[in-house]
C-alpha cells in the first residue's frame, strides 16, 4: 500500500494546505476544550481522529463545519479564514462541508429521502422528484434499500440511521468531510465497506475527510494521517506509517488501550469497593 | 364444562376456581360488575330525583323553554327582547359564551406564543420581563384576575360625555368601547359567501400544486395565490354588492352613545382576563413545546448551510407542534370552561342566563342538563378538530 499523503507532489508544490487549523482554541464558559489545536490536510488526505471521551474531538469537528465559532487562533480553508465569521455568514462554505454526527441528527420531521437531500431541495440545487432519485441512489451506496426512503428516522435501526447519515454527509459532493464515528454500531462487514466508500470518496473526489473514530484498527489502517487529542490539546499527530516508531506514551496507551498509562481514567478511586 | 370433561387423554376436568382464576373470565366478570355499578348509581339518582320533584310539586320536560323569558339581556349578538323565549335566551348566552372563548383562544395563543419564545431569548431582559410575566398572571386565581379588570376597565375610562377618543370614531366610555362597523347591507352577505367560496377553491389549488410540485418539482406560489384568490373574490363580491360606504358611527346622544358597536365593559374584563391567563400556559406550553426539540437539529440544519427561517419552519416546528398540541389543546378546554366564571362580572354566558332561568322557572336540573351538554359539546368539538390538526402536523411533507 502506498501513502498518498506522504509523497503526494500536489500537497508539498501548493503552498499552504488546503485546509489548516492555527492555534484553535474554544471555550465553553470558563471549560478550555480546545487548546491551541493546530492541523493541517490537503485535498484528498484523510485523518482518523483519536482520544478519550471529552477530548474535545466532536467540539473540533463542529468548529470546523462552522457551528460553534472558535474562541481563538484561524481555520482556513483554501487560504480564506472562516474562523471570525459567524455560522450565519459562512454560508458558501457550509455548502462544501459535509458533516455526519454523532447522534446522527437526523431531521424527525421529514422523510429518510428528504433527509439525505435537504440541502439540495432548499438550495434549489435539485428539483424534487430528481432529489428522490439522487436518494435512493445514495442511500444504495450506504446499502439501504430504496424501500427506506419513504420511512421516517425513527422507523430505522441505529445502524440504519448511522448510514442515512452518511448518505446526508456526501449528497452535495463536500469537498471537506468530517465524519463523528461513522461505523460505531455497525457490523464489522457494514463497516468495512463504509471506510472503503470513505476511501474511495477521498481519492476519486479528493475529498479531505477528517474521521472521529474510537477503531483503532480502523484508525492506524485505513487513513493517511493520525492525530491524538486528549483534553483539548494535540498530544500526537503524523502520517501512518509514523505510528509504528512513534515514541509517545498517550498514543501507545491509546492505541493498545491498556489502563497503564498518562490517560488517567478520573475515578479518584471513588466506588471502587463497588466491584471489589 | 362439559367440554373439558369430555376431552380424552387424562386431562382434569376445571373446577370453579379454575374458572375465577381465567383471566378472561376474570375481565369479564369485572365488567359485568362495573357495569352494574354504575346502572345501581343511575337508576338511584334518576329515581330519587323524581321522586323529590313528585313531592315538590315540580314538573319536569323542557316545556319551559317556549315560555316567554321577561328578562332583558345586555348584550347579544342575535335579536332578543325580553318578550323573546327561554330557549332565545340560553342561545343568546350560549353565543356569548362561544364568542369569548372563541376570541380568547385566538389571542392566547397569539400572546402565549409570543411569550414562550420570549422566555427562550437571548436578550436577558426581554426573557426575564416574559418570566415575570409568565409567573405573576399564572399564579393568581383567574377569578381574582377578573375582578381586578372589571375594577379596572369601567374607572379608567371618562363618562360617555367626556369620551376619550383614541382613534377618529372610537369611543372609549366606562360603558365600553364602541368602534364603528358598515351598515348592514347585501354587499356583505355577498362577501361571506365569497370568503366560503375562496376557502374551497383554494383547497383544490393547493392540492393541485402539491400534486404538480411531486410530478415536475416546480414549486407554486400558494401563500400569494390564496391570499390573491381570498381578497379578490371578497372585492369582487363587494363590487357586485354595488360597493356600499355607509358607516354606522358612535356619536354622543343625550347621555349616551347611540350607533357604533359596543364592546362592554364586561366583555373586556372577562376576555382580557381569561387571555391572560390562559396565555402564560401557553407559553409555558410553546417553551417546552421548542426546548423538546434537540439541539443536534439546529447543529444539523447549521451544518447544511440552511438558512434559520427555513430549519425553524422545516425541522423545529413540525417537532416542537408533536409536542405542544396535546397540552395546548388542554389549555383552549380549560378557557372554555373558565369562561362560565364570566358570571361573576355579570357577563351573560350561557351560566349567567342558566341562572336567572333556573331562578325564574325552577327548572334547575333541565338548565343545568342544558349547559352541561353544551361546555361537554364545545369540549368534544375543541378535541376533535386539535386532534386532528395533531395528526396533520405529525405527517406533514409526507
Amino acid at each position: 500500500m502506498t501513502f498518498p499523503s506522504d509523497n503526494d507532489e500536489n500537497s508539498k508544490s501548493n503552498g499552504p494546505a488546503f485546509l489548516q487549523l492555527e492555534k484553535v482554541g474554544k471555550k465553553f464558559g470558563s471549560h478550555t476544550v480546545l487548546d491551541n489545536v493546530s492541523l493541517s490536510l490537503d485535498r484528498g488526505q484523510t485523518m482518523a481522529i483519536i482520544g478519550p471521551s471529552a477530548a474535545g474531538k466532536s467540539v473540533l469537528l463542529k468548529c470546523l463545519a462552522g457551528i460553534y465559532p472558535v474562541d481563538q487562533g484561524n481555520i482556513l480553508i483554501n487560504g480564506q479564514d472562516i474562523s471570525e465569521k459567524q455560522p450565519a455568514d459562512q454560508g458558501h462554505w457550509t455548502d462544501k462541508i459535509g458533516m455526519l454526527f454523532q447522534q446522527n441528527a437526523l431531521f424527525d420531521s421529514l422523510p429518510i429521502w428528504q433527509n439525505v437531500c435537504f440541502q439540495l431541495i432548499e438550495n434549489g440545487t435539485l428539483k424534487r422528484k430528481d432529489a428522490r432519485d439522487k436518494a435512493v441512489d445514495l442511500l444504495g451506496l450506504v446499502g439501504l434499500d430504496p424501500d427506506s426512503s419513504k420511512l421516517r428516522p425513527s422507523d430505522l435501526s441505529g445502524g440504519m440511521q448511522k448510514r442515512v447519515g452518511i448518505a446526508r454527509a456526501i449528497a452535495n459532493d463536500p469537498e471537506i468531510l468530517l465524519l463523528d464515528n461513522p461505523t460505531a454500531g455497525l457490523d464489522p462487514v457494514l463497516s468495512n465497506h463504509i471506510e472503503n466508500m470513505i476511501e474511495t470518496i477521498a481519492k476519486k473526489r479528493m475529498t479531505t475527510v477528517i474521521t472521529v473514530t474510537n477503531d483503532m484498527e480502523i484508525a492506524r489502517n485505513r487513513y493517511d494521517y493520525l492525530t491524538m487529542m486528549h483534553e483539548g490539546r494535540v498530544y500526537w499527530s503524523g502520517s501512518r506509517n509514523q505510528v509504528e516508531t512513534a515514541q509517545n506514551p498517550h498514543l501507545t496507551q491509546m492505541l493498545s488501550g491498556s489502563s497503564q498509562g498518562p490517560i488517567a481514567m478520573r475515578t479518584q478511586n471513588r466506588g471502587q469497593h463497588l466491584v471489589a | 364444562m362439559s367440554k373439558t370433561q369430555n376431552t380424552p387423554g387424562g386431562v382434569r376436568s376445571k373446577t370453579v376456581a379454575d374458572y375465577l382464576n381465567d383471566e378472561n373470565i376474570r375481565a369479564i366478570i369485572y365488567q359485568i360488575v362495573a357495569i352494574g355499578l354504575v346502572v345501581l348509581a343511575g337508576w338511584y339518582l334518576v329515581s330519587n330525583t323524581l321522586a323529590n320533584l313528585e313531592r315538590q310539586n315540580i314538573s319536569t320536560g323542557y316545556g319551559f323553554l317556549n315560555l316567554e323569558a321577561s328578562f332583558g339581556i345586555s348584550e347579544s349578538m342575535i335579536d332578543y327582547t325580553p318578550q323573546s323565549n327561554y330557549a332565545t335566551a340560553l342561545m343568546v348566552g350560549f353565543l356569548n359564551t362561544v364568542k369569548v372563548a372563541f376570541l380568547g383562544i385566538i389571542l392566547c395563543t397569539i400572546i402565549g406564543t409570543i411569550f414562550g419564545v420570549a422566555r427562550l431569548s437571548s436578550n436577558w431582559i426581554v426573557r426575564k420581563l416574559a418570566t415575570v410575566y409568565v409567573e405573576t398572571f399564572r399564579n393568581i386565581p383567574v377569578l381574582l384576575q377578573l375582578f381586578f379588570w372589571y375594577a379596572i376597565i369601567p374607572g379608567a375610562f371618562p363618562a360617555a360625555r367626556n369620551a376619550f377618543q383614541p382613534l377618529p370614531d372610537v369611543l372609549l366610555t366606562n360603558r365600553g368601547m364602541y368602534i364603528p362597523v358598515p351598515v348592514a347591507d347585501n354587499a356583505y352577505d355577498f362577501m361571506g359567501i365569497a370568503a366560503i367560496i375562496a376557502f374551497i377553491v383554494i383547497y383544490f389549488v393547493k392540492k393541485w400544486a402539491s400534486k404538480r410540485l411531486d410530478a415536475t418539482g416546480q414549486p407554486f406560489p400558494i401563500v400569494w395565490a390564496s391570499l390573491g384568490i381570498f381578497f379578490g373574490l371578497a372585492l369582487l363580491a363587494y363590487l357586485v354588492g354595488g360597493a356600499p360606504t355607509a358607516m354606522d358611527i358612535p356619536a354622543l346622544k343625550g347621555f349616551n352613545i347611540q350607533g357604533g358597536y359596543n364592546i362592554s365593559p364586561e366583555f373586556m374584563s372577562v376576555l382580557i382576563g381569561l387571555t391572560i391567563y390562559t396565555s402564560t400556559y401557553v407559553a409555558e406550553v410553546v417553551r417546552s413545546g421548542i426546548q423538546a426539540v434537540p439541539n443536534g437539529q439546529w447543529e444539523a440544519a447549521e451544518s447544511l448551510g440552511l438558512k434559520r427561517s427555513i430549519a425553524l419552519r422545516k425541522i423545529i416546528l413540525p417537532q416542537s407542534m408533536r409536542v405542544a398540541i396535546p397540552p395546548l389543546t388542554n389549555q383552549y378546554l380549560n378557557l372554555t370552561k373558565n369562561s362560565s366564571l364570566a358570571v361573576a362580572v355579570g357577563y351573560p354566558d350561557l351560566v349567567s342566563i342558566s341562572n336567572t332561568t333556573m331562578n325564574q322557572t325552577g327548572q334547575a336540573i333541565e338548565a343545568i342538563s342544558i349547559y352541561m351538554a353544551v361546555y361537554l359539546g364545545l369540549s368534544l368539538i375543541t378535541s376533535l378538530f386539535m386532534n386532528w390538526f395533531n395528526k396533520k402536523m405529525a405527517l406533514v411533507e409526507r
